[in-house]
């Protein structure tokens, strides 16, 4: 109860004065098409408590059969991690009475994780890479979820009564856990938020979930501490549950870095419990203190034989792996020439799987990032959507690009084009020809403008004549409007001064 | 006829049905009738499922009559403990906590026993959870032993027992942790074998111990068993811990057995279950078993087993530690009983403290004490540690015994029944009764209890044969065999010593 008798210490002071340590644990719902232990189906939204077989409501005598497809996207996640695969491993129960828990144990793993000792780089927001150390990634069972009626909050305390959908329990879950993660000083949040991102980066890459943090397929645990410097011992750590968007994670390490230095300022020891994170006021507030009276007395699962995958499997799995995000980013930035600022704006718009396709389909790298990041981005943000929300395709983009290439039409037409297309006339093709937006490229129509506009202002081509080409674009312009742009501008220039005869 | 029918051997009665002699029908009533007589004094069922029964049998009579080929046990009825689920029949481990409950699926072994057609004739009585040695720690009553009533049929599965012995059933299925099939085969003459660990599927067996779990048969001969064996066992994938190669060839390792030629076989005799701790008429039982074995042309010696003085304790470590977790679920949130404290708030933390400590019986309190302590923190590596230590050292010990020997042998349980409450309030004897059966749990290896005589006392005694993992054939050959010399000897089966029930009830209650 700390917590509330002491002040907050504003964030910039409290990381000048103190060192902060993070450790992340990140639990990914797998997209298996069943449960971890049963043959119950996984979807999204279906009516409480009808994905439920004997196995996931705990019922006397059923049993667990583990499924192949969940220690496949375990070990992909764990190689991706770049961790060693265990070459046996096995489950555990973690005992504890809840009522979300049917069993009243959790199917987990304790000292025999499937994957341990990895790595995984995170980019940052300046486009340096930090290494966060990974301690273990292992597989358990997802709980039920509680919903708690007729209380002020939706909590517990207070409800009239509790309602539990078991349709949640037995998803698998694979669990990974950070090392601490030290010498992030001031860039504490933004290092927490980057580790979670890049995780549902790879979840995504990987295929193994649809990592929707929204629907809580991804949710973050964050424990923080502080020390006074970086040569000190590890300070006693908090551990913020269920932080479930990036904008959270940050917040959350924000608000505890502070707090924390509020009890150490005050001379007080930072206690070590769970805490509960408020979205709405932005705050962590004090959950179970961990002692020792927490006690899962974890032992092997008897019910369930050891995970041993072959080597041959293992290294079949890694062949398979995809790209992963950080390399794919860094292969396309060499590929494209982007400059390091260029193409954080194209990460960060969500234009890289864009600009790969429009560059696929023939447009210059330069060419695709101008439409991506220039016109369309401006369009998105206007008509608020997103870059891939809006009405048009790469492969659209990349045709438009090839007519101004090709001379057919210039960027302003360009322009018109792309209303045509996202106004839903067709591909760019079709719209030049039903607006008649290809550029004038016969001489005669233009010298007959020419020849008008320099009737029009003999003053002018009298002053150029003397040799002062300035006013020269007065005529331009005059004949650019009167073809309504369709007019190519260095040709009518060139034809103007011939016809001058400057 | 009917009181002949319920007298048959499974394998006979079968015979008698394919033959067209008897209908199911008439079998499946007989021993329904037989039940109506004698439970009410024997209490080996919990629940008697006879509309059901008999509608299987109906069908089972229909489908023989139109030509359909059915399985040689078809329509041959068949009680199940009341530890294994049992879609629509009330099924409650002896356990208040679960009276009640209708579980909304079957066990793989009766979804086997469904798809051969027996009748099921009910589910039997047991020790609750199947923890005892005795059946009086059912919260439903005693099960008597039909050889006398005052005394205890064994346990934990001691209603299979009974109801095999007293011809209420001519087969049963029982489940063995620590020797609940064995134990009780012995003290009332009948057959109990305990298969290899993950012979025959627990997929729907309410767990006690996980690792230490096994079902089987419960029967009066020794091909009735192998016959049961065979239709239960075999692999299963909704088990993970169970064997995927099929079964040895039970039937005919029983009747090559029958044959009585043990020409070459090596017989261990285990030094440590002997001796000391066995009543006087069981050693001598068991002296006289091994000279037939030796006259039907094996070889006997004597092999020593040293880590077997330890699994007792190991098991007391182990069993407690699975079941602690296993009955964890039983907490009136999701079936069975619920209980709302008296007073104070009705939070769920307090509905479970409240369920489980007006559901659970003392015996099942103390093993989930003992295991929930043996997991804890800081006791985990001296208590459940060391424990499958001892467990990996009895492994070894078989392995080596297996050196030398087929099969080993020791008399299946130290004594004869006990008379009710002569062991209740001492639960460390009543936990030695399992010391010659608990080790083959610990192995995972089978074991055969075959009746081999009566006591002084005039009980029966039993004979225990062990046998490597997966050789589960042998049991069989070794049981027919003594069981062929021994009723020759006898002149007729062991049971037909046993006292007339209906008659002997009105002279106790007078």
């Amino acid at each position: 109860m700390t917590a509330l008798t002491t002040d907050l210490v504003g964030y910039e002071d409290a990381v000048r004065r103190y060192d902060p340590v993070l450790g992340i644990e990140v639990h990914v719902e797998l997209g298996t098409r069943t449960k971890m232990f049963c043959s119950a189906e996984v979807s999204f939204g279906a009516a409480p408590n009808t994905q439920v077989t004997p196995v996931s409501l705990g019922l006397p005598g059923a049993l667990p059969v583990l499924n192949g497809k969940a220690v496949e996207y375990a070990i992909r996640i764990g190689l991706a991690l770049n961790c060693t695969i265990a070459e046996s491993c096995r489950f555990a129960r973690k005992n504890y009475f809840y009522p979300d828990v049917p069993k009243n144990f959790q199917t987990s793993q304790y000292d025999e994780p499937i994957a341990y000792d990895g790595w995984i780089d995170v980019e940052l927001e300046d486009g340096s890479l930090f290494r966060v150390e990974i301690e273990r990634a292992h597989m358990e069972e997802d709980a039920g979820k509680n919903t708690h009626v007729g209380g002020a909050t939706g909590r517990i305390h207070g409800a009239e009564y509790s309602l539990v959908d078991y349709n949640r329990a037995g998803i698998p879950l694979v669990e990974i856990v950070t090392r601490p993660i030290t010498g992030v000083g001031d860039r504490a949040p933004e290092v927490a938020r980057a580790y979670v991102q890049t995780l549902r980066d790879i979840f995504r890459a990987l295929d193994v979930s649809e990592a929707r943090m929204e629907r809580g397929n991804v949710r973050a645990d964050v424990n923080v501490s502080l020390r006074p410097t970086a040569n000190d011992p590890l300070g006693t750590r908090t551990e913020t549950k269920n932080v479930n968007s990036f904008r959270s994670v940050e917040r959350a390490v924000r608000f505890e870095v502070s707090r924390q230095a509020g009890v150490l300022d005050a001379g007080l020891p930072v206690i070590q419990e769970t805490r509960h994170w408020h979205e709405d006021t932005g705050v962590t507030t004090s959950g179970r203190v961990k002692s020792d009276a927490e006690d899962y007395r974890y032992f092997p699962e008897p019910d369930l034989v050891p995970v041993a995958p072959s080597r041959e499997w293992v290294e079949e799995i890694r062949a398979s792996l995809p790209e992963m995000p950080v390399a794919r980013r860094n292969r396309l930035q060499a590929d494209w020439g982007y400059a390091d600022a260029e193409m954080r704006d194209v990460v960060n718009a969500g234009a890289l799987d864009l600009i790969e396709a429009t560059v696929a389909a023939g447009t210059s790298p330069a060419g695709a990032r101008k439409w991506w990041m220039g016109e369309l981005a401006r369009r998105a943000k206007q008509d608020e959507v997103t870059l891939e929300e809006l009405t048009v395709t790469p492969a659209q983009i990349a045709q438009l690009q090839g007519l101004v290439d090709s001379g057919r039409i210039n960027d302003k037409l360009a322009r018109q084009v792309l209303e045509g297309v996202l106004a839903g006339e067709g591909d760019p093709e079709a719209v030049v020809v039903a607006r008649g937006l290809e550029v004038v490229s016969d001489d005669g129509p233009l010298l007959e403008a020419i020849d008008a506009a320099l009737a029009a202002q003999p003053d002018i081509v009298a002053k150029v004549k003397g040799g002062n080409l300035g006013p020269v674009g007065a005529i331009i312009g005059a004949v650019m409007k009167a073809t309504r742009g369709q007019a190519d501008a260095s040709r009518v220039r060139e034809l103007v001064l011939e016809r001058i005869g400057a | 006829m009917t009181g002949d029918i319920t007298r048959l051997s499974a394998a006979d009665l079968a015979g008698a049905l394919a033959g067209g002699e008897i209908s199911s029908a008439e079998a499946t009533q007989a021993h329904l009738d037989r039940i109506a007589s004698v439970d009410g004094d024997l209490n080996a069922f919990l629940y008697v499922n006879a509309d059901e029964a008999l509608a299987t049998a109906r069908d089972v009579d229909e489908r023989r009559a139109a030509g359909e080929e059915l399985h040689p046990l078809a329509g041959v009825p068949i009680a199940v403990k009341d530890v294994v689920v049992t879609k629509g029949m009330p099924t409650t481990a002896g356990s208040k906590i679960l009276e009640g409950w209708i579980p909304p699926y079957d066990a793989t072994l009766v979804e086997r026993l469904r798809a051969a057609r027996l009748p099921i004739l009910g589910k039997t009585n047991m020790d609750e959870f199947a923890m005892g040695s005795s059946t009086e720690h059912s919260a439903y009553g005693n099960t008597k032993n039909p050889w006398d009533l005052d005394r205890i049929p064994g346990g934990s599965g001691g209603g299979s027992a009974a109801a095999v012995a007293a011809f209420e059933a001519p087969l049963a299925i029982g489940t063995d942790t620590g020797g609940s099939i064995r134990q009780p085969g012995a003290v009332t003459g009948t057959v109990g074998v305990k298969p290899t660990y993950g012979g025959v599927s627990r997929y729907g067996l309410i767990a006690m111990a996980s690792s230490l779990d096994q079902a089987g048969p419960v029967t009066r001969t020794v091909l009735d068993a192998a016959l049961l064996h065979e239709l239960i066992g075999g692999h299963d994938p909704r088990d993970s811990t169970s064997i995927a190669e099929p079964l040895p060839r039970l039937v005919e390792a029983a009747r090559q057995g029958a044959t009585g030629d043990l020409a070459g076989l090596r017989v261990g005799v285990v030094k440590e279950l002997s001796g000391e701790g066995y009543q006087e008429g069981v050693s001598a039982r068991f002296a006289e078993s091994l000279e037939i074995l030796r006259g039907l042309g094996a070889e006997v010696v004597e092999v020593s087993c040293p880590h077997f003085t330890y699994a007792l304790d190991a098991y007391y470590l182990i069993m407690p530690s699975e079941a602690s977790s296993n009955l964890a679920k039983f907490d009136g949130m999701r079936f069975g009983l619920r209980v709302e404290p008296a007073d104070g708030p009705v939070t769920a933390e307090r509905v479970m403290a409240a369920t489980r400590g007006a559901g659970f019986g003392d015996e099942v309190k103390r093993r989930i004490i003992l295991g929930t302590y043996a997991l804890s923190a800081g006791y985990y590596d001296a208590y459940y540690g060391s424990a499958q230590k001892v467990r990996t050292l009895i492994q070894r010990d078989f392995a080596a015994a297996f050196e030398q020997v087929d099969i080993l042998v020791s008399p299946t349980a130290p004594t004869t029944a006990f008379k009710f409450g002569e062991k209740l309030d001492d639960p460390l004897a009543m936990y030695l009764n399992d010391v010659a059966t608990i080790p083959a749990n610990l192995a995972g290896v089978p074991g055969m209890s075959v009746p081999n005589g009566l006591s002084d006392d005039g009980l029966p005694v039993g004979f225990q044969i062990l046998a490597p993992a997966k050789a589960d054939d042998r049991l069989y050959r070794v049981g027919a065999a003594l069981e062929a010399a021994l009723e020759t000897t006898w002149g007729g089966p062991l049971l037909d010593r046993a006292p007339e029930l209906g008659l002997t009830t009105t002279e106790m209650t007078l």
